[in-house]
Parts: structure tokens; sequence; C-alpha cells
């Protein structure tokens, strides 16, 4: 049973994981890479003399920083710190894993002797052997995430008095709770393998985010508005807000710099209104679904069933499989969607989530095609997995959320290009003569292999005859992946252009979170069923 | 050495305590070690095992406190994690929320470790994963499944002289059987804290038969049906409603538990008569800690009786401000039924839907703690008291508050993950939509 309130904001599992440090020396008792390599090598030494055919090593330090508040009080202030080092090896064509949070030369060679023993207990019941797609060592090379200011060293005070401000502005223009919070990520991560890696790099993440309540106490009705931000691949500068980067129309929205307190005094109005908002009627609907939103409805939708170790059957047990199934894909015609769908995975573009140098098996990160021009064209794939779509190089999509667990094939960021015709968010409502303007991501639900899907949304705006006409709530929509993709009509143009994200996507047992980010531009489907979702109890 | 006795667990917590120059600290100390085999497309595709100790520190200067955590026990590093929480405490602002801590409590003794649990090694684990295999290759199956075992500790220790040592085992197993063409789906996932009573072989074959006979589904129109809800199927809804019991959140109006016009609905009969919902750290086959995460005691609660909200859960401050006894929340819950087996109840069902479990369960309306998901891995049309024919996976849209009002039957309560829940047959429950999964 958890105490945790509907209005207050969860501490991800991931945050939990470490332990806490000193929030004004947060920073960074940062190891010497010389002598992480003398411990890498350590590790891949004694993997190789216990008779590893391969191994790959990984020393971390997680930092994470969560500053929660609600109304005009802090809740919490936490800092945590964990640093360890996971060996994975191949041995009688097996894999086997084992991490300690003891990193000396002689502990992690005992863990890399561990790991060669559980690939040999388990080889015993293993049917084929693992084939690794080979992969070119790089040396001693790194990368560092490129921001302009690191949210460690912004003091926790700066941090509260903006939340406590935030929410004031929420009090002050009639809400009746808020929950605000900030959380900072910073992976220390660095890499060896005896491919001839070397691989030190340095990534940050943040998400600002706030919940605003507000109650009508006569009719026991309440409701909800959450912010607008997104979880990005950046540093504090995130919350430095920039005219350039907003985006206006109904309620202003963000690329890469958010205006906390501007969204906050928008979502008491917008809250005060959608309380008082018109039960939706059910029904067909063209939708108009922004940025905010849409990443949610991509993520489950396209990034999921187009991840290679799902399409095989790797997680039947948990997360489920794929309706996009190897046949459709060798036929090179699989009709996806509409001929506008182009989707794209990525793994370096700048700012997002799912950005690093090179992948947690020491592949080179790139960008490649998934759906164009509506067809299905490619998986997400890892090393033991390419061989099965005939391909001699991974993908550079392997992640694992921390030195204690095992890394696997996780989602790059994956994106629906925008249009390539000038067109406005203006343009595409104008068009519409009974629709839905959808802002903000929701309630999400879609089976396990991702055909039926179910999302909801922040706000939800009428549209009658090319004109947004006002507010409504109830509102979720039912499709089916297939036909949902080739309702879309039109897309706006690369301006409308941003990021939506994830902070926690989970998969796997046990499980473990991963960050990824989904661009689009704002984009209009075509004949979705709605449904109503009020009920009486 | 992630498992420590009471003993050492004691002379730690003193140790560190021993450094506080703070008006008031605690000290928490908790550790885990166990183990883990994934398997898929009938072969292993990841195994690993953990270890894992941590010690928290929280310090408070009149209503400022802070908290501190390390995974080094050494003196210097006890000392360390102290100062650490008590500079963060000097730098927190007040919290007008702080609670003094408590004195000593009396905890009753736990019951959750199980030595056969604590003894699983990757040898055992390799041996139980590779009978869930026999019966996939003997059946012409794809099995994909998880086997985890972890024993673990936690003790609690302040400047005011409490004290509390728990210890636990678990392990759990999951499988999914699927047919090599993919149109066929079975699922089992099963919890003890006795590893003695985990049977690989048995649960897989139960999988291996929903896999088996759900080939050729049939679609149904979507609407309202009487269900016949599995203990897992059952669980997946119940897992959801528990949120609401927090005392904080039905007071300030937004919870189903709000009360129209303001306060809660404690004392309301807001289920059917049928229900009754309760939660005890010494159940033998749910156990949970002897103490909360703040050091009140835990202890057999009724939360729902025949229908009635008896109980709410509060936090100390919370508490104190509505003049309320200071319930914590459970660890893990127990729903009451009845003596009649599934079997019994699907005799017992002229027209009916039986559910073997739910998938991407997710809150729709807050209000109403509307929820919408999935059927998976086994959905069956009944008529006339037997199982007909497979039919394809529904999306539903359904509040568990109107599920428990809508109680026909409950069967013999079993333990699934992390709730003990009977069978349940419900009448009119909401599938909006079909799915084309299997």
């Amino acid at each position: 049973m958890s105490a945790m309130g509907v209005g207050a904001i969860a501490i991800p599992k991931s945050f939990l994981l470490g332990r806490e440090i000193d929030p004004l020396r947060a920073a960074y008792e940062a190891m010497d890479v010389a002598q992480k390599k003398q411990l890498a090598d350590a590790a891949l030494n004694a993997a190789r003399a216990k008779g590893a055919t391969y191994a790959d090593v990984r020393i971390g330090r997680y930092l994470n920083q969560f500053v929660s508040t609600r109304e005009n009080k802090v809740q919490g202030v936490a800092n945590t710190e964990s640093f360890g080092a996971g060996v994975r090896v191949l041995a009688n064509g097996c894999w086997g894993f084992a991490a300690s949070d003891n990193v000396t030369k002689e502990n992690i060679a005992k863990v890399a002797e561990r790991a060669v023993a559980v690939a040999k207990a388990n080889a015993k019941i293993q049917g084929e052997p693992v084939q690794l797609a080979p992969q070119r060592g790089f040396g001693e090379v790194s990368w560092k995430a490129p921001i302009e200011k690191n949210a460690f060293e912004v003091p926790v005070k700066e941090k509260v008095d903006m939340l406590l401000a935030a929410n004031a502005i929420a009090m002050g223009a009639g809400a009746n709770f808020v929950n605000s919070a900030i959380f900072a990520v910073n992976e220390q991560k660095y890499f060896a393998s005896t491919d001839g890696s070397y691989i030190d790099q340095d990534i940050h993440r943040i998400y600002p985010t706030f919940n605003v309540t507000k109650i009508d106490q006569a009719n026991g009705k309440f409701d909800t508005r959450r912010s607008l931000s997104t979880p990005m691949g950046m540093g504090y500068e995130y919350l430095s807000p920039s005219a350039d980067e907003k985006v206006t129309g109904v309620v202003t929205r963000y690329k890469k710099r958010y205006d906390m307190l501007e969204d906050m005094k928008a979502a008491a109005l917008d809250v005060a209104q959608k309380i008082k908002a018109k039960s939706v009627e059910p029904g067909k609907y063209d939708l108009i679904l922004d940025p905010s939103h849409l990443w949610l409805t991509i993520h489950e939708s396209v990034g999921h069933p187009t991840e290679l170790d799902r399409v095989l059957g790797y997680e039947a047990n948990y997360a489920g499989t794929s309706f996009l199934t190897l046949d459709k894909w060798q036929t090179k015609n699989f009709n996806f969607g509409s001929k506008l769908v182009n989707i794209v995975a990525d793994k370096t573009q700048p700012g997002s989530l799912g950005a690093v140098g090179w992948d947690d098996e020491g592949v080179k990160c790139k960008q490649w095609d998934l759906i164009k021009d509506g067809k299905l064209v490619n998986y997400q794939a890892i090393r033991d997995q390419v061989h099965i779509i005939g391909e001699k190089e991974s993908h550079g999509c392997c992640y694992s959320q921390s030195w204690a667990d095992v890394q696997f094939q996780r989602m790059a960021n994956v994106s629906l290009q925008p249009g390539k015709e000038k067109r406005s968010v203006q343009d595409l409502i104008k068009g519409v003569s009974k629709g839905i303007y959808i802002i903000g991501d929701g309630s999400f639900s879609i089976d396990q292999q991702r055909y039926n899907f179910q999302f909801g949304g922040q706000t939800f705006y009428e549209i009658k005859n090319g004109e947004i006409v006002g507010m409504l709530r109830d509102v979720a929509y039912q499709a089916n992946t297939q036909e949902f993709w080739n309702s879309l009509v039109d897309i706006a143009d690369k301006d409308d252009y941003r990021l939506g994200g994830a902070f926690n996507d989970g998969k796997g047992q046990p499980p473990q979170s991963n960050a990824v980010s989904h661009g689009s531009a704002t984009s209009r489907f075509n004949g979705v069923n709605v449904i109503n979702t009020a009920r009486k109890i | 050495m992630a498992i420590l006795s009471k003993e050492q667990a004691e002379a730690i917590l003193k140790k560190a305590l021993s450094f506080s120059k703070a008006d008031e600290c605690t000290v928490t100390l908790g550790g885990s070690e166990g183990g883990n085999i994934r398997y898929a497309r009938n072969a292993v595709s990841t195994a690993g095992d953990s270890s894992q100790m941590s010690l928290g520190v929280t310090s408070a200067f009149g209503k400022r406190s802070g908290t501190a955590t390390i995974n080094e026990f050494d003196d210097a590093s006890l000392q360390k994690v102290v100062r650490r929480a008590e500079e963060l405490a000097q730098l927190a602002p007040e919290n007008p929320e702080y609670m003094p801590i408590l004195g000593p409590q009396n905890y009753l003794e736990p019951v959750g470790f199980k030595a056969s649990t604590a003894a699983m090694n990757p040898d055992k684990r390799a041996d139980d994963v590779a009978k869930s295999l026999k019966v996939a290759k003997d059946s012409k199956l794809e099995a994909a499944g998880y086997l985890e075992n972890t024993t673990g500790f936690n003790a609690v220790m302040n400047s005011k002289g409490l004290f509390g040592y728990n210890r636990s085992t678990d392990v759990s197993f999951s499988v999914t059987m699927r047919t090599p063409e993919g149109t066929g789906s079975g699922y089992v996932s099963k919890s003890y804290n006795d590893a003695g009573k985990l049977d690989t072989l048995a649960l897989t074959k139960i999988a291996a038969t929903k896999a088996a006979g759900s080939v050729g589904a049939k679609a149904i129109e979507p609407g309202k049906y009487t269900v016949i809800l599995e203990p897992l199927a059952a669980s997946d809804m119940m897992g959801n409603m528990f949120g609401g019991f927090d005392a904080r959140n039905a007071d300030e109006g937004r919870s189903y538990m709000s009360k129209k016009g303001g306060g809660t609905r404690l004392g309301e009969k807001l289920f059917d008569d049928k229900v009754t919902i309760y939660s005890d750290p010494l159940h033998p086959d749910l156990p949970f800690s002897t103490f909360s995460f703040d050091g009140r005691p835990q202890q057999r609660t009724v939360w729902v009786d025949k229908g009635v909200v008896k109980k709410l859960s509060y936090t100390r401050y919370w508490a104190q401000q509505k003049n309320a006894e200071a319930t914590p929340p459970p660890g893990r819950v127990v729903m009451e039924g009845g003596n009649s087996s599934l079997e019994d109840m699907i005799k017992g069902t002229d027209k009916g839907i039986l559910v073997t479990r739910f998938w991407y369960i997710r809150l729709v309306d807050q209000q109403t703690l509307l929820l919408t998901g999935l059927t998976r891995d086994g959905t069956f049309y009944i008529e006339n008291g037997k199982i007909q024919f497979p039919i394809k996976n529904f999306r539903f849209n359904e509040s568990p508050v109107i599920m428990l009002n809508n109680v026909e039957e409950l069967g013999r309560p079993e333990r699934t993950e992390n709730m003990i829940v009977p069978p349940m047959k419900i009448r009119d429950f909401t599938f909006t939509s079909l799915s084309d999964a299997v």
C-alpha cells in the first residue's frame, strides 16, 4: 500500500539506489581515468584467465538530486551517490554478470570471476551460444554532454526558492494544492572491454515538474494540470527561460528552455477552466496532437514495437512482444503508416535524453531510419542480436541503469520527422471541422504487442469548423497502432519541432529504468475514436 | 556479509549513534542478497547475483532535519555519514511538519525468514529453470521466465532508545509460455517466502495449458460482462486502490475516499458486504516487517470490514492534526474470500469471461479511480458452467471501487505476488475495445 498521494510526485525508483551525499558538495570525487583503466584491466584480465571469451566492465558513479516541495513547504532534499562496478562476460557461449560496490583491484577481479562462474552454471541449460557482433576497439576516448550549467553545482537554495516562488504563483491564482520538484542526474561512466576500448563519459539529465490541483468541495470534484516541461539531456540551463524557445498559442509551450513560473500561472488558470469544462461527447474526432502529448504515443506505439528484443521474444515474460514481426520487415513493404510517417532512431541528438558518444557495450552511437515514407525499414538492435537481421554492426542502443545492473537493448530516441512544407499549428487547426486539440501527456496504456492503445492528456480543446471553441474534459482516445499512423494527414514544419521524453521508462527483469526523448511537430490524425472517461462511484 | 544478525546490526547502529551531536538522531540499516536468472526463447538470456547493504542517518536540530546514507561501515565512514546528516540538517529549512522521534516501542517477533530460501544459489536456480525449460521442450512451446530469490534485513535505532530488527526472504517465479507461431500464450506468476513451496515444473505446466488452450481465440463484442478474475487478475486491479487509503489525501478532497462537502469516507460502506481487507505482519504466507519505515509498530489491521471502511493510514503529523490514531500504511494486504475453487466458480456461471491476468493498467481518472488496461495470456468465454473457447483480448475501463460493489462471489484466496486475494466473480465489468495482441 502506497502512502503516495494522488498529487504527490514520486521519487523515481532509480533515485533510491544510491547513498545520499552533501548537496553543497554534491560533486564529484571523480576518479582519475588512469586509475579506472587499471581497475578495468584487473577485471578484464581476471575474466580472461577464468576462460571468458569476451568481457566488459563498467565502473560508474551515479549522482542524483531530488528537491521536492508542496505549497509553501520543502518536503525533501535528497542527494544520492552510487559508485561501483559491473562485469559482464561470455563464457562457454553464455552471458554472466556480477557487480560490487567494493571497487579495488582485488575485488573487481573477484567480481569478474563470479561473473564467469554464473555464465558457466547457466551454460549447462543454454541452447544456442550467444553470437556477438564484432566491434573494433576505440582505445582511450571520452565524451561529455554539451551542458552549459551543471545542475549539481547550483545551490539547493536557488532550486528551493524557484520551486516555492512557482508554488506561490499557483496558490495566488486559485489552486488548492501544488506539488513541484526538480530531479537532476549525472552519470559518470567508464567502460572497458576486451575489444580494446576504454571509454570515459559524462552524462547529464534534468527534469523540473509540477502538478496543480483544484478542488470543488461542494460538488466533491477535483482535477489537476501537470507542467508542460519535459525531462531533457541538459544541465540547469534548461531552467533559464528564453523567448526564442517558446511556442505561443492556446498555451505557451517550450523547446530547449523552460519557464516554470510562466507555466505555473498557466496551469492554475487551465485547471480552473478544466474542472468546469464540458464533458466530451464520445465519437470520432480529428485529433491535433501537440508534441508535449505526441511524444508518448510515439514512445509506446513506435519506440517499443521496433525494439528487436521484443520482436524476438526476449521480453515475452514482462514488457511483451511486438506486432512488427520479422516477416513484416522482410517484405520491405509493410505499411506502418501514411506516407508522411518518417521516424528515426537516434542516440546523438543534442539535448535529448538518449544522447551519448558510445553505448554501454562500446558501440559508437548514430542515427538510423525505422519507418521511411510509412514503411517499416529497420529495428533497434544490439551486438548479440544484429546477426538475426543480417547486419554486421550493432545499432549502438545498449544501456544499463547503473553499475549494479546488466546492460541490454534499450530504446534510442525515436522521433517523427517534421513536415517538409511550411505549415503552422494554426494551418492544421483551420482545416478541421470536428476535432480535439490535445496538449500534454496523461493516462497511457497499450497492449503487449503494441496494437491497441488508449491515451489521455492534460488539456483538451474542442475544434469546430477550424476554430477552437472551448475546453473539454473526460477525454481519452483509443486506436490501433497501424490504423492510427495511417490516419496521419498533416504535420507542422520544423519550426514547431520539440522534444518530449520519459525519465523512467521501465523494461527488463529485474526492471531497469531508461531515459529517452521523442521529437515531433504538431500533427493531425483523422477520425480517431474518442471515449468519455467520467464515472460515478 | 550483507545479511547481519540482530546483534551485528545492533552493534553497528549503536556505534553510528555514538557519533551523533544532534538533538535527535535515527539510524537505519538494511541489506539484501540474492540472485536471479532470466530466460527467453527456451534459453537463459541474463543472470546475476547481488549483495547490498546501506546505512541511513537522519539528524535533527529543532525542526530542521537532514538525511545521508552510506555503504561503508568502518568507524571513519560511520562518523562521516553522521556529520553529513548533521550538516544537511543545519542547512535545511525548518519543516513545520517535523515530528519528534518515537521512544522505545514493542514490536512483534518477525516470521518472514525461511532458511530454504536464503540457501538458494546459482546451481539451484539453474535447476529450477531447467525444469521449466523441460516443460517447454516437451510441449513444443517457447518459454520466457524469471526466477529471483532475495534475503533481506532491516534495523532501526534512535537516540531515544528505540530499536527494531527484521529479517525476511522471498522467492518469485513467473513464466510465459507461447506457441511457436505466436497464436497462444499462457502465464503464471507466484511468490513465496518459503522456497520449499516453489514448484517451477507444476507452475510451468499451468502456463503451458493456458498457452495451448488460448490458440484460435474468437472475437466477441466489447461491452459489460460478468467476469471471473483469477487471483492474479484480481490483484492487478486491487493493487491500484490502496493509495486512496491515505487519510491526508482524503481529507484534502483529492481521493476517492474524500467525502462530498469535506471529510473522509471512513466508517462508510463503500464496497459490497463480501469485501473484507486486512494486513498482518505475521501472516504465514504474506509476512512483512513488524515496524514501519519511521519505527511505528505494525500489527494486524482491518482496513475494510464487510464493505465498511474501518481504517485510513496517517502520517504521524497528520494524525496529530486530526487527533487520530497514527496507523502506518500496511506492508502487504490480504483480502478474505470464500471456499469455492476457481473450477467451482466457473461451474456456477451461465455466461461470463475468465481472465487470467491484466496488463498495462494505468489510472485514467483520479476522482473515480477509473483504470484502463488489457487482458493478457489467456482469456476465455464461459457458458453453461464450462469454458467454451478462448477469446481475443479486451481493453477495459473500470474502477476497482465499482468492481468491489459488483461482487457476485469470492473464491479461495491465494498469494499471487505481494497480495493474497480470492478469485472474484464480478458482474458488469466494462470492456471497451478489442486487441489483436496474443
